[in-house]
Parts: structure tokens; sequence; C-alpha cells
């Protein structure tokens, strides 16, 4: 089980299931979550992107559990609308190397296969 | 007055006025959650920032805040910065946004960002910018990112 830090509350994520071997962080659509009215704000998409990443390496990790994970940089691809509905997304770690983790999510809202946006990661994983 | 109402007295028939557009985002919504508020603006510039809260942080053994407020604060300041320079209110999402997390930001500071648009065509607006917390000649992230207008005229 993976703790998500505060500002993952402020999201209001929870964990809903794994795809792949990988959690699953939900996102209930309110004004937290609010951008333009009836739409997600495209920063709370890209925290809830972040999340699912940072809890995928985590979890690919697996027992170096001491590590710290720092972020070197993320893209964003906003794909279409976020509307007002709950929102799913899942990390993928490409390439998990000694000094760079390659980490991917996607964010969906109905369905899986129409992603509302994507994210490319590169982290460190500080060791000891 | 619904959301749309309140946003749309934050625009001006004669141009767009930033600091309404805050304090009416404020009240409604993430930005508002997280605390933004407005700094200032030049003619193609906006600079927005957010006080740090134990609510925000990303990594609690360090207390440092979480990536994700920071580009809500940079999405925003992007988005105005389009806006005050084209001097109007036009529709628009962001096409993405890549962000360098250049170090942690500090715990307790104020986190400032200025994001400018540097380049509008008819269907894309480029915006670049940094955020810093203090000092502005040591910043904590650079972004660069695109926007597409929803209403293209041509």
């Amino acid at each position: 089980m993976i703790a998500l830090p505060p500002y993952a509350d402020l999201l209001g994520l929870r964990r809903d299931g794994e795809r792949d071997g990988m959690p699953v962080l939900a996102m209930d659509f309110g004004r937290q979550v609010l951008g333009r009215p009836g739409f997600l704000h495209g920063g709370a998409i890209s925290g809830l992107l972040e999340m699912a990443a940072f809890a995928a390496l985590r979890t690919a990790l697996g027992a170096e559990e001491a590590v710290r994970i720092k972020p070197v940089n993320v893209t964003v691809d906003f794909m279409r609308a976020g509307r007002e509905l709950p929102t799913h997304a899942v990390g993928h770690v490409s390439r998990l190397g000694k000094r760079i983790a390659n980490v991917e999510a996607i964010a969906w809202q109905e369905n899986p296969d129409v992603p509302i946006a994507a994210a490319r990661m590169n982290m460190l994983p500080v060791r000891g | 007055m619904s959301d749309s109402d309140h946003f749309s007295s934050a625009i001006h028939a004669g141009g767009f006025e930033p600091t309404q557009f805050i304090e009416t985002a404020r009240m409604h919504g993430h930005s508002g959650k997280i605390g933004i508020r407005y700094n200032g603006h030049g003619d193609d510039w906006v600079e927005l920032s957010f006080d740090w809260h134990e609510k925000l942080v990303g990594d609690s053994a360090t207390g440092t805040t979480a990536s994700g407020p920071i580009i809500t604060l940079m999405d925003m300041a992007s988005s105005l910065s389009i806006w005050v320079r084209s001097g109007r209110y036009i529709p628009q999402v962001t096409l993405d946004l890549r962000v360098d997390y250049l170090r942690p930001a500090r715990p307790h500071h104020t986190v400032h960002g200025r994001c400018e648009c540097y380049r509008m065509t008819r269907s894309i607006a480029f915006v670049r910018g940094q955020a810093h917390d203090g000092d502005p000649q040591d910043p904590l992230a650079h972004v660069a990112g695109t926007f597409i207008f929803l209403d293209n005229p041509a």
C-alpha cells in the first residue's frame, strides 16, 4: 500500500484498484478541481497524473522503500476537456535504471481507451 | 450569479482585467483551493503566487510542496498572459505543458510564477515562464507550453 501525500487529499484522490499491476487513482469532480465553469482544471489533471506516475514508480521499486523520488520534469498533453465526471489515472514505468526512471501516466473518465490527458515524467530515484 | 457569469464579468468589453479574473477564480475552484493570487502583469506577462501550506505538501518527510500546485500556478499564469497580450478574452485550452523542476520549493516560502506569451498565431499561443520562491535569479521551475484557441477566427 502506497501512502499518498497531503496534496493528494486536497485533490480528493483515492486508490481504486489496479491495472497491469499498477495502482489506479480516482479523483471525483468538485469545486476543489474545477477550472473554467463545468470543466476540470488542467493543473488538477496534471496533479493527478503526477501522483499516478509517482505511485507507479513506488510500486516498481517494491522492496526498495527507502528510496526517495525526485521529479526532474513532466510533459503533459491535454487531449480532451475534463468534464464533470470522476477521473482515473494510472502510471507505467517504461524504464527503471540505476539513476533515472522514465514513467508515463494516462488519465481518463468513462473509458480507459479514451484518455483525456497523458504525462511523461523523468524521475530520479535517490537511493541512500 | 452562476460561475459562468462570474467569469464573464471579469472580461471587460474593452480589454482583459487579470486582477478581477483571479479574484473570481479564488472563490471558485482549484486555483482558489491552492490560494493562488495575482501579483502583477505587463503587456505580455502575468505573475501569480501562492503561499506554502501543509495541505500542498507532496513529500511529508521534507515538507516540500508537491509539483501539482506549481503546474496549476504556471498553467494559470500562462493562460492569463495570452489574454493580456491579446487584450481580450479568447476561449482557449492548454494543449501541452512541460515543467522542468530545477530544485525543490523551500517549505514556508511563497512561490511566485511569471509566464509570458511570446508568440501568437491564429490557432496557437506559445508560452514560457519561471517560478521562484524568493530570488528570481534562483528559479525552482521552468515552463514551456502551448495553448489552442477554441474559436478559430480564420
